[in-house]
C-alpha cells in the first residue's frame, strides 16, 4: 500500500505529542546554564553534580530497591490470584476476589494511599507490627496495587494457554504442583517478566501511595524530586529524569527481547 | 481365497471376542451418566470393550463422544455409573494415576520443550532411570518416524510431524487404553489417509487398546474394529463397521453413516419370501423381516450403490422410472441425483468399469433397480 503523506503527518504528530517533552528533558540535562529554560552550551556537569548529591543517590537506591521487592512481591501474589481466578472454577467468593483485584486498577492513588494508611496504623497498634512506616509499609502498599495490574497481564496470558497442555502433563503423571511448575509456569513466562517489569516501573514512578505509607528515614525518588522541584527546577533533576528513562528504556527492551523468544 | 476364508473363521473368536463373549471385556463402561447442569452430555452409557480393539466412538459435535472420553481419562468425574479399566474401579483415581494415556485433538505438545522432552516427560514422572527413559524415547521416536528430530521445537515441525510426536508421547508409557480426541482431524486428507494404516499398525504392535473419538465416518470405517454411533448423549448402536453400514438400527444410523435413500412407508402384506412395504414412491419388495406386523409404519433404507441404473426396464424385485437430474463424476464411481415420477429425488452411485457405450447423462429417462436384499426396513 502506497502510504498517504496524511498517514505521515497523523504519525508525525503522534510522535511529537508524546516525544517532543521527553527529548526536551534530555536536551536540557545537557545544558551548561543553571537557568532550566535557557540554554547555555553543551555540558555534563549536571551528571557530575548529580553523582555528589547524597539525598537522590540514597533516594534513587531506596526507590529501586521498593520496586524491585513489590515488584516481585506483585508478580507472586498477582500470578496466584490469576491463577485460581481461572483455573479452580466457581468458588464461593470468586466474584468478589475478581472484584477486589481488578478494584486498584480503577481507585484513586489517593485512595489507595488514605486506605494503606489507616490499615497500617490500626495493625501497628493493634498488633505491633508494623512498627512505624518506612521502607517495608511502602513495599507492601505497592505491593498491593501492583499487584492487580500484574494478575491482569497474567489472566490474559491464561486465558490464551491451550488448558489441555495441562491436562496433557496431568494424563502423563504429574500431580497438580508438577504441572503448575513444569507447565503452566514456563508458558506464561514473558507475562511474568512483562508484569514484573509493569509492576517495577509503577513502583518506581509511584509518588501519591509511597508518600502517604512513608516514614521517616524513606524517601523514595519521586518524592524526592517532587520536593525539589517545588523550590525550583534545576538542571540536576533533568539529569536524574534522564538516567531514569535510560534505566526503563533498557528494560524495555530486555522485556521486548524476552517476550520475542518463544 | 478359500482355504484364507477358513482360517479367517477359525480365528473370528480370539480376533472378535465381543462376538463370543468368552474372555471378560478389558474396559467395562457401566450406565455413565454426565449431567452439566439439567443437560445430560452423556446419558446412561453402557459399553464393553475388549483387549487390542481400536474402538471408535462416532457422532456429530455436541454428542457426548468427546465428554465420554474425558471420563475415562479422568477430567471429568462422572454424574452416575462406573468405569473399569481391567477389572480395576476408576472411581476417585486421578487422571495422573489412571492406566491411561491421552492423544489431544490439538496435541496439547509443551511448547518450551523438545520433541525427546515432550516424550520422556511421562517415562519421567514414573521414575526410572536416565539411560532407560533415553532408549525408550529413542525407540518410541523410531516407530514414529521421527529419528533426527528429537532436539526441535513443537513450532518448528509440520502439522503430521506433531501429530507423531502426539502419539509417540502417549504411547511410550504403554498404556492399558490410548485415548484418542479426533486424532487425525488437522491433517490433510491425503496424509490422514496415510496415518491412518499407521496407526493400526502401531496398535498391531504394541497391542494397546484404542478409543478414537471422531465426527468423520471414514475415519471410523477405516480405523476401528468396532464403532459406537452416538447421538444426543446415547449409544444408538455399537457393532462392527461392516455390520453399521449394511444393517443400520434405525434411520439416524442409516442416514449419518454414508448415503443413504430413505423411503417412509407402512407393511403391507408379508409373505415368507418377500415382504411388501407400501411407500410413497409405490410397492417396495424387500427381504422379510421378522416379527412386524401389518400398517406398522417403517422406513426402507437402500444405499446407493446397491441400485442399478439402466436405459431398459430390467427383469428386478424393484423397478422404478425416473430422470437424471445431475451427476458427478468423481473418477472411480458416479453419482446420479434422479428425480422419481411423484417428483422425490434419490442417490445411485454407478461403478466406472471399462467404459463401454455412452454413460447415461442429463435428462435420460432411466430405470432404479435393486433386489429385495438391498433394501433395510427400519422401526426406529
Amino acid at each position: 500500500m502506497r502510504r498517504s503523506w496524511f498517514l505521515w503527518l497523523t504519525a508525525g504528530l503522534g510522535f511529537l505529542f508524546l516525544y517532543a517533552p521527553i527529548a526536551s528533558l534530555v536536551v536540557f540535562s545537557f545544558n551548561e546554564s543553571k537557568l532550566v529554560t535557557v540554554w547555555g552550551g553543551f555540558s555534563t556537569k549536571w551528571y557530575g553534580e548529580l553523582l555528589r548529591d547524597e539525598q537522590i543517590l540514597g533516594a534513587a537506591w531506596i526507590s529501586l530497591k521498593i520496586a524491585a521487592l513489590s515488584a516481585t512481591g506483585a508478580v507472586v501474589f498477582g500470578t496466584l490470584a490469576a491463577y485460581v481466578l481461572l483455573r479452580v472454577g466457581a468458588f464461593w467468593g470468586r466474584p468478589v476476589l475478581r472484584g477486589m483485584t481488578t478494584a486498584p486498577l480503577v481507585m484513586p492513588e489517593v485512595i489507595t494511599g488514605l486506605s494503606l494508611l489507616l490499615l497500617f496504623v490500626s495493625m501497628e497498634r493493634a498488633l505491633g507490627w508494623p512498627a512505624g512506616r518506612g521502607m517495608m509499609t511502602i513495599v507492601i502498599a505497592h505491593t498491593t496495587f501492583a499487584l492487580a495490574y500484574v494478575a491482569v497481564v497474567v489472566q490474559s496470558r491464561l486465558v490464551d494457554m491451550d488448558d489441555s497442555l495441562e491436562e496433557a502433563a496431568q494424563d502423563l503423571g504429574a500431580g497438580p504442583v508438577r504441572v503448575f511448575f513444569d507447565i503452566t509456569l514456563p508458558v506464561i513466562a514473558p507475562a511474568l517478566v512483562a508484569g514484573w517489569l509493569l509492576a517495577f516501573t509503577l513502583s518506581l514512578d509511584d509518588l501519591v501511595v509511597a508518600s502517604f505509607t512513608s516514614g521517616p528515614g524513606a524517601s523514595t525518588l519521586p518524592m524526592v524530586i517532587f520536593s525539589k522541584v517545588r523550590l525550583g527546577v534545576s538542571p540536576e533533576v533533568n539529569a536524574l529524569a534522564t538516567l531514569i528513562l535510560a534505566v526503563v528504556a533498557l528494560g524495555i527492551l530486555l522485556a521486548g527481547l524476552v517476550l520475542r523468544r518463544r | 481365497m478359500h482355504a484364507e476364508d477358513v482360517d479367517c473363521d477359525r480365528s473370528a473368536v480370539h480376533v472378535k471376542p465381543w462376538r463370543a463373549g468368552a474372555d471378560a471385556p478389558f474396559i467395562q463402561i457401566d450406565g455413565i451418566t454426565k449431567r452439566f447442569g439439567d443437560v445430560a452430555a452423556v446419558n446412561d452409557v453402557s459399553l464393553d470393550i475388549w483387549k487390542g480393539e481400536i474402538f471408535c466412538l462416532l457422532g456429530g459435535s455436541g454428542c457426548g463422544k468427546s465428554t465420554l472420553l474425558r471420563m475415562l481419562a479422568g477430567f471429568e468425574t462422572p454424574s452416575a455409573g462406573t468405569v473399569r479399566i481391567d477389572g480395576q474401579d476408576m472411581a476417585g483415581v486421578p487422571p495422573n494415576a489412571r492406566p491411561t494415556n491421552m492423544m489431544f485433538q490439538s496435541y496439547a505438545l509443551f511448547p518450551h520443550m523438545s520433541v525427546e522432552n515432550n516424550v520422556a516427560y511421562g517415562l519421567r514422572r514414573e521414575g526410572l532411570a536416565k539411560a532407560v527413559v533415553a532408549d525408550k524415547v529413542k525407540d518410541m521416536l523410531h516407530l514414529v518416524q521421527l529419528d533426527g528430530l528429537a532436539r526441535r521445537r513443537p513450532h518448528q515441525l509440520s502439522g503430521g510431524q506433531r501429530q507423531r510426536v502426539a502419539l509417540a508421547r502417549s504411547l511410550v508409557k504403554k498404556p492399558k487404553l490410548l485415548l484418542l480426541d479426533e486424532p487425525l482431524g488437522a491433517l490433510d486428507k491425503k496424509l490422514r489417509e496415510e496415518t491412518q494404516f499407521e496407526l493400526m499398525n502401531i496398535q498391531d504392535q504394541l497391542g494397546i487398546t484404542f478409543i478414537v473419538v471422531t465426527h468423520d465416518q471414514e475415519e471410523a470405517m477405516t480405523l476401528s474394529t468396532r464403532i459406537g454411533v452416538m447421538d444426543a448423549g446415547r449409544i444408538v448402536q455399537v457393532g462392527e463397521p461392516r455390520e453399521i453400514y449394511e444393517h443400520p438400527g434405525s434411520r439416524f444410523v442409516a442416514d449419518f453413516i454414508g448415503t443413504v435413500n430413505l423411503f417412509e412407508g407402512r407393511v403391507d402384506v408379508a409373505a415368507p419370501d418377500a415382504m411388501r412395504v407400501m411407500t410413497d414412491v409405490g410397492p417396495i419388495l424387500v427381504d422379510p423381516v421378522q416379527g412386524l406386523s401389518a400398517r406398522q409404519e417403517v422406513a426402507v433404507a437402500v444405499r446407493p450403490e446397491k441400485m442399478r441404473l439402466t436405459r431398459k426396464q430390467v427383469d428386478a424385485a424393484n423397478s422404478l422410472p425416473a430422470t437424471v437430474q445431475d451427476y458427478a463424476y468423481m473418477g472411480d464411481i458416479t453419482i446420479y441425483k434422479l428425480v422419481l415420477e411423484g417428483g422425490r429425488t434419490l442417490k445411485v452411485s454407478v461403478a466406472n468399469g471399462d467404459g463401454d457405450g455412452a454413460p447415461i447423462t442429463w435428462d435420460e429417462h432411466v430405470f432404479v433397480s435393486f433386489p429385495t436384499r438391498a433394501g433395510v426396513v427400519l422401526t426406529a
